[in-house]
């Protein structure tokens, strides 16, 4: 393979503390030398001034649909999606049919996503066999196998002496669980947030406290235990005051939240659009200012999107029956930006940091850095970039987004795996 | 601001389909009922019949038992000489892969003029009217609306009182899971009521005094003053969610009897949207009592529906010219 330079770009690597003009030269799939003015030396050259030179995405939260689900989704449609987005590792959840509660099932996803030679992926494991919250799986065959934590996701581990136990088991592996915090209880037949509008529409309302009285008791499970609890998608104001305790209390606990979150409310259902149907629900703007705020201090370590691609035909259903879920990959750089990087909320190079080493810290894999030697998994962003967000255009299979016809500025115009451009 | 006393309209009717008071203006409101008043009379002759829908095709789809809406939606569109087809569909008869929308497409294809829909999920006329060219009328969703109950709601109302604007309203029961409450909100508030819920804090939902009302828990609050009280059906299945420890308590404390009602104004009118449970929500002699309109409501749930139907057909093409032409 020969060298490749990348030649004028503005490099953001929080890993390494950079942001500034540098040249990027990738040597046999790895990061060979950042510098700020190189020659080509026989390398072939990238022009890529005016746009920002980044490690690749990493993204804690993917839902990929295969196996069980093909037509939601596959590895391949979903592992295309990710480059489209700029990610260059993802974690697939177990939610699968069958869940991810097994070597085999591992190690049938990693052949396949090895096989297609597209975006990275990593694997989250199930908690409970079948996630069915009865019986842990056994998670040491599960993290030989290379999964990056075990979660239920979809459902909460509800039993809290069963979350002890597996808090207390995963300190072995030095790994966290991944909550999907709700209350079952609470959570009822909810179908959007409780409130003024669910009011209004006659849906079923979702209370905030459905997550956070789950986030509070894990907490508390973690300060009891001393296991990491990793809490997925936080969607409330009360979680994020939570968790921003526990931190000052030194527990360990880390959080990640989603693009849609960061962006929108409750109000975006408007007369039934079941686009904004996602679990947890869009909430209010207190929330939504929570979140950005809880992102901004550190309290919330990492965007991840919640990728969750349905059928059309699933999607276009009812309000009450239509699947919870966003397709997200592809939009969520690019929400990002508007949301956080344009009002001056974060700057590019910390939204960088959510995105990249921040995931990929906590997944304890070898990404989002272009440390010398690393592997060169890049994004290459046009921060000027307008365009519309098109689902008819998505190459994920879900195409239904809450975003759809938003016109949005940044955009990935390049995505390198292993130094080779897999997004042209 | 919203006027009751004048007659004179001139709004005409331009939407495809009622799928709620919601988004209707004051002025619609009003030539519904006014429709409703002039088309009255039709059920008073011994011969019922006029041929304003002619050639007309009515689909009644209830995916909910009903025997009341779907009754008088059928008289209705009998009695303006439609064709009228129901379809009691079961929400699980969908669950092999056909989707309603599956379901609206084939009835489409039959050429059809107007979707009665009813639906235990909310939202589900408006999914169907956003893909249907058939006008769609709404005959409840979930606990969304009801917007023809409503309708009925106020034109007894304005038969009995004279009038809407200014008279207190109170609404008691099962706020939260009522989609009679919460039509009948967002009609009576645009026409000038004073509207008050009233129910136990557990069938309140949140934020509905940002509709408009007056939230009270205790019943007598609700009756004093009031020139309507409009009591909704408590569901036997309300206990078992833990919404109200037993219907024997809700009696108690809710129940409208005789001795209650003393505390209420001497020409105070008893509405229920029926069926009326009898000795919950209602003691039997205030159901038929002198206050009681109850079977006035159903009466005038007919000419409502004929007046629906009849301005949603002059919003529609004329088939018939195309033909002729």
């Amino acid at each position: 393979m020969p060298k490749l330079l990348l030649k004028g770009g503005h490099v953001m690597d929080p890993a390494n503390k950079r942001d500034g003009a540098f040249d990027v030269l990738i040597d046999d799939g790895k990061i060979a030398d950042v510098q700020p003015a190189m020659a080509a030396n026989g390398a072939q050259t990238l022009q890529v001034k005016g746009l920002l030179v980044t490690p690749g995405f990493v993204d804690l939260h993917t839902h990929l649909r295969e196996p069980g689900r093909e037509d939601k989704e596959t590895i391949e449609t979903g592992c295309q999606a990710a480059l489209r987005g700029g990610f260059t590792t993802i974690c697939a959840m177990p939610n699968t049919t069958p869940a991810i509660d097994q070597r085999g099932i591992v190690d049938l996803i990693q052949r396949e996503a090895q096989r297609l030679n597209l975006a990275r992926v990593a694997v989250v494991g199930a908690v409970t066999k079948g996630r069915e919250g009865k019986e842990l799986t056994d998670f040491g065959e599960l993290f030989d196998a290379g999964c990056i934590g075990l979660s239920d996701d979809g459902a909460p581990v509800a039993d809290a002496f069963l979350m002890r136990r597996g808090l207390e088991y995963a300190k072995l592996f030095g790994r966290p669980l991944i909550q999907h915090a709700e209350e079952p209880a609470l959570f009822g037949q909810g179908v959007m947030h409780e409130g003024l509008v669910s009011t209004t529409l006659g849906l079923a309302g979702i209370p905030s406290e459905s997550e956070s009285i789950m986030v509070a008791r894990d907490i508390a499970l973690a300060a009891l235990t001393g296991g990491w609890v990793h809490f997925a998608h936080l969607s409330s104001a009360s979680s994020v005051d939570l968790i921003r305790q526990a931190k000052r209390r030194g527990l360990r606990v880390t959080c990640e939240v989603t693009p849609h979150h960061l962006a929108l409310t409750e109000d975006v259902v408007g007369e039934f659009n079941t686009t904004a149907k996602v679990n947890p629900p869009l909430r209010t703007e207190a929330d939504r200012q929570a979140l950005i705020e809880g992102l901004r201090d550190g309290t919330i370590d990492c965007i991840a999107t919640d990728h969750a691609p349905h059928t059309d035909w699933e999607k276009s259903a009812d309000f009450d029956a239509a699947p919870f879920g966003i397709s997200g990959l592809e939009t969520a750089l690019a929400v990002c930006a508007e949301v956080l990087v344009k009002p001056g909320l974060l700057t590019w190079s910390q939204l960088i940091e959510k995105l990249t080493v921040k995931p990929a810290t906590i997944a304890q894999l070898p990404a989002g850095t272009l440390s010398v030697g690393a592997a060169a998994d890049l994004t290459i962003i046009d921060p000027q970039a307008a365009w519309t967000i098109e689902p008819k255009s998505f190459v994920s299979k879900g195409r239904h987004t809450p975003f759809a016809g938003r016109t949005v500025t940044g955009k990935v115009v390049k995505t390198l795996v292993g130094g080779v451009e897999r997004l042209a | 601001m919203a006027t009751t006393a004048t007659p004179v309209h001139t709004t005409q009717w331009t939407r495809k389909d009622l799928l709620g008071l919601r988004e209707l203006s004051a002025e619609e409101i009003h030539l519904i009922l006014q429709t409703a008043e002039s088309l009255r009379e039709i059920s008073l002759r011994p011969i019922k019949k006029v041929p304003a829908l002619r050639g007309k095709t009515v689909v009644n789809l209830f995916f909910e038992p009903s025997t009341r809406t779907r009754t008088s939606f059928e008289l209705a569109a009998k009695r303006l000489s439609a064709d009228i087809v129901n379809i009691a569909a079961q929400s699980s008869s969908l669950s092999k892969g056909e989707t309603v929308l599956d379901m609206v497409k084939n009835l489409e294809a039959f050429k059809v003029n107007f979707l009665v829909i009813r639906h235990a999920a909310a939202g589900v006329p408006h999914l169907i009217a956003r893909h249907a060219t058939s006008a769609v009328i709404n005959a409840g969703d979930g606990a969304h609306e009801h917007p023809t109950q409503a309708l009925l709601d106020a034109f007894t109302i304005k038969e009995k009182k004279g009038r809407i604007e200014g008279l207190n309203v109170s609404i008691i029961g099962d706020i939260a899971h009522s989609r009679v409450a919460r039509s009948n909100i967002w009609g009576l508030t645009k026409l000038g009521a004073h509207v008050t819920v009233c129910g136990p804090p557990t069938l309140m939902p949140p934020a509905i005094e940002q509709l408009g009302v007056r939230v009270t828990y205790k019943v007598e609050d609700a009756i004093k003053g009031a020139d309507v009280l409009m009591l909704l059906r408590i569901q036997h299945e309300r206990q078992e969610h833990m919404l109200i420890p037993s219907l024997r308590e809700y009696r108690l404390r809710y129940g409208i009897d005789a001795q209650r009602l003393k505390g209420a104004k001497p020409d105070v009118l008893i509405m229920h949207p029926g069926p009326v449970n009898r000795g919950v929500e209602l003691e039997s002699s205030v159901a038929d009592g002198p206050y009681s309109v109850i079977l006035d409501q159903v009466t005038n749930g007919l000419a409502v529906r004929m007046a629906v139907l009849y301005l949603l057909s002059g919003n529609q093409k004329d088939e018939e010219g195309l033909l002729h032409a």
